[in-house]
């Protein structure tokens, strides 16, 4: 925008475009409700896995998109949601074990933020490492030692069309949520502070509280879609709900979706999902080693994830085509290519060393 | 009769602890790298002892003059050829911090599955030098009395390299400040590169010395890498005696846990620790502001 005045017609037509917006994405979430109808038991049990590390996923970049701080902590909070629920069933209406676990999830949110995100962001990245790993070993030793159970039993009539149901209302709200953020005054704070820290305290910005206050809302819907997805699994035990996977699928799926947007997640859980159905069956061995090595490679190679790719090459698209000599001029390029004699003055060796000196190009003295 | 025998076995495992945060802080004060796959390297060290003791019999400690610089040189390559581009990209200790420890958790799960698939989930132990040995009228296991003594050899070592001769005191520059090192014709980057690999090689060690009187299997790197960073973050980055005082400390708060509460804990304690050190001295114990 080139003037900070907006004529009518320009109003208008922004008007338009958000009512277009609005009705496709009403069509899509509609179409997405009605899936339990359209498909089989597998498909609906891949898209309740979809919805589930949406929500995680998005949750997640709510807090450490515009942070920056990387937060290991997903399954803490989803397995303290998941843990509650199991251990209230007996005793409280489903519901109201639903809002015990977001009490939960957001008073130990609270606690680890005001203890570890008034001080240093490494603090709190240590601290959310073994986050999940201590209240896994708390709740063992508790289980064991005072209710004397081993694994607790989730039967109740939430079927996986209601808990798919749940689940979708769920990623609208935390999408509605993030959508609204980046329109306020604390997602612009988060921002400035995610820029630059030292500036975000010079401007007035309250940083701790900035902080603190987006953790405690993503550890919510984290901890949610925890409770959400107890009555799916019917048993339930510490090893099985704190369990570290969960945090690391999140950060990839994160990171491979770019974080850049807040679409970026879709862009990064389906693909992952589906690469991690088709290894478990195929490869289950292999997994862990090949989600570390895809993780390593979006770490060097795609640091704004699929969105950041998928950006470039629309604007790449809008650019006009660059062939001062027309067709020919690049045909005849590679036909010169081609026809050069082979030169390996210093052999395969040689030539594998030029290669890598180039991607790595090693150390220099730059002053 | 237990409290003081309790104390000293704790302090006897702190030992080895300290050794593992001396390495991690020779990685992360100096080199400026969080690495969150320190532990499989440990992990690795204590199978390479395993399958040299059961299959060879060859004895742990003399397998450490094989391990121990194969470690110092795979670190020395990860530095040199996973750490370096991240290094070169990042422009705030802040960005590089954050980039390794992406990268690093992607190698955890790479080495941590490698080595599922090697040798199988399984826990593995083997028996060295399990027999009972009196000091002064309390009773340890001669091998975790090896492995504290070892420990403590290799600690002094490390501090006088730090302390008493020239390229210890161009590691100390490195980690006060790595621009004002380099002004000072400090290689920089080479020497953070010998300081990872030296931080590998102390691993490894601490890996072999585990080996010899605890069950492991492939998941037990995630463990240390954890402790490790406790001890660092209490004993203050870049400190060295501070490590070792802290680890010392976390081997007697576990061994008193585990004899009055309970021996699944002993997470639960660093953690229940760093809490208070990080409400009471957020510097660390010994950490100067």
């Amino acid at each position: 925008m080139a003037g900070s005045v907006e004529s009518d017609e320009d109003k208008q037509r922004r008007r338009r475009r958000a009512m277009a917006a609005i009705a496709a994405l009403t069509v899509i979430v509609a179409v997405l409700a009605a899936v339990p109808w359209l498909t089989s038991d597998y498909g609906l049990a891949f898209m309740v896995n979809v919805m589930c590390y949406l929500v995680l996923t998005v949750a997640w970049a709510l807090f450490s998109g515009t942070t920056r701080l990387v937060s290991l902590a997903t399954s803490a909070f989803f397995g303290v949601g998941m843990y509650t629920v199991a251990m209230l069933i007996k005793t409280l209406p489903l519901y109201a074990t639903f809002a015990v676990a977001i009490g939960v999830g957001a008073a130990l949110a609270l606690v680890v933020g005001v203890l570890t995100l008034r001080i240093s962001g490494m603090f709190f990245v240590i601290f959310s490492f073994g986050l999940s790993e201590m209240i896994r070993e708390l709740m063992v030793w508790w289980e064991i030692n005072q209710t004397h159970t081993m694994g607790r039993y989730v039967f109740v009539p939430f079927d996986t069309t209601l808990i798919y149901e749940h689940l979708l209302g769920l990623v609208v709200l935390v999408f509605l949520v993030g959508w609204q953020l980046r329109r306020s005054r604390l997602g612009l704070a988060l921002l400035v502070i995610g820029e630059d820290e030292t500036v975000a305290r010079q401007v007035g910005i309250n940083v701790p509280f900035a902080k603190v206050a987006i953790f405690v809302v993503s550890a919510m819907f984290m901890s949610l879609a925890g409770a959400l997805m107890a009555p799916r699994f019917g048993f339930i035990n510490p090893n099985f709900a704190f369990n570290p996977l969960v945090s690391f699928q999140v950060v990839i799926m994160a990171f491979l979706g770019g974080l850049k947007r807040l679409w970026g997640p879709v862009l990064g859980v389906i693909p992952l999902i589906i690469f991690s159905e088709l290894l478990q069956t195929e490869f289950p061995f292999w997994y862990s080693v090949l989600l570390g090595l895809v993780f390593m490679v979006i770490v060097y190679f795609l640091p704004d994830g699929v969105t950041g790719l998928l950006e470039e090459f629309w604007k790449a698209l809008g650019r006009p085509l660059d062939l001062p000599r027309g067709l020919t001029g690049p045909l005849l390029d590679a036909w010169a290519w081609l026809s050069r004699p082979i030169s390996l003055p210093r052999g395969i060796a040689g030539a594998i060393e030029e290669r890598w000196s180039k991607i790595m190009p090693p150390a220099k003295e730059k002053r | 009769m237990p409290a003081i025998e309790v104390i000293l076995g704790g302090a006897i495992l702190g030992g080895l602890y300290a050794l593992v945060a001396i390495g991690f802080n020779l990685q992360f004060g100096m080199a400026r790298i969080v690495n969150l796959a320190y532990g499989e390297f440990l992990m690795g060290a204590a199978f390479a002892a395993f399958w040299m003791f059961t299959l060879a019999s060859i004895n742990p400690i003399l397998g450490m003059v094989l391990s121990v610089p194969v470690t110092f040189g795979a670190n020395w390559l990860v530095y040199r050829v996973l750490m370096t581009p991240l290094v070169r990209r990042a422009r705030t200790r802040e960005q590089l911090e954050g980039d390794t420890i992406l990268a690093t958790f992607g190698l955890l799960f790479v080495l941590r599955g490698a080595a599922t698939l090697a040798f199988s989930a399984d826990n593995r132990f083997y028996n060295y030098l399990g027999e009972p040995l009196n000091i002064f009228g309390f009773t340890f296991a001669a091998n975790r009395v090896l492995a504290f003594a070892l420990a403590c050899v290799f600690a002094v070592v490390i501090f006088i390299v730090l302390n008493r001769t020239r390229f210890g005191t161009a590691l100390r520059a490195l980690a006060i400040d790595p621009v004002g090192a380099e002004l000072v014709g400090i290689d920089v980057r080479s020497l953070s590169g010998i300081a990872f690999a030296g931080g590998g090689a102390l691993v490894a060690a601490a890996g072999t010395l585990v080996s010899t009187f605890l069950t492991f299997n492939p998941a037990i790197g995630i463990e240390f890498t954890m402790k490790a960073l406790v001890v660092v973050i209490m004993g203050g980055v870049g400190n060295m005696a501070g490590s070792f005082i802290a680890g010392l400390l976390l081997g007697i708060a576990e061994s008193l846990c585990s004899y009055y509460v309970d021996s699944g804990l002993t997470l639960a304690v660093a953690y229940a620790l760093f809490l208070i050190v990080l409400v009471v001295r957020p510097r660390g114990l010994f950490g100067t502001p």
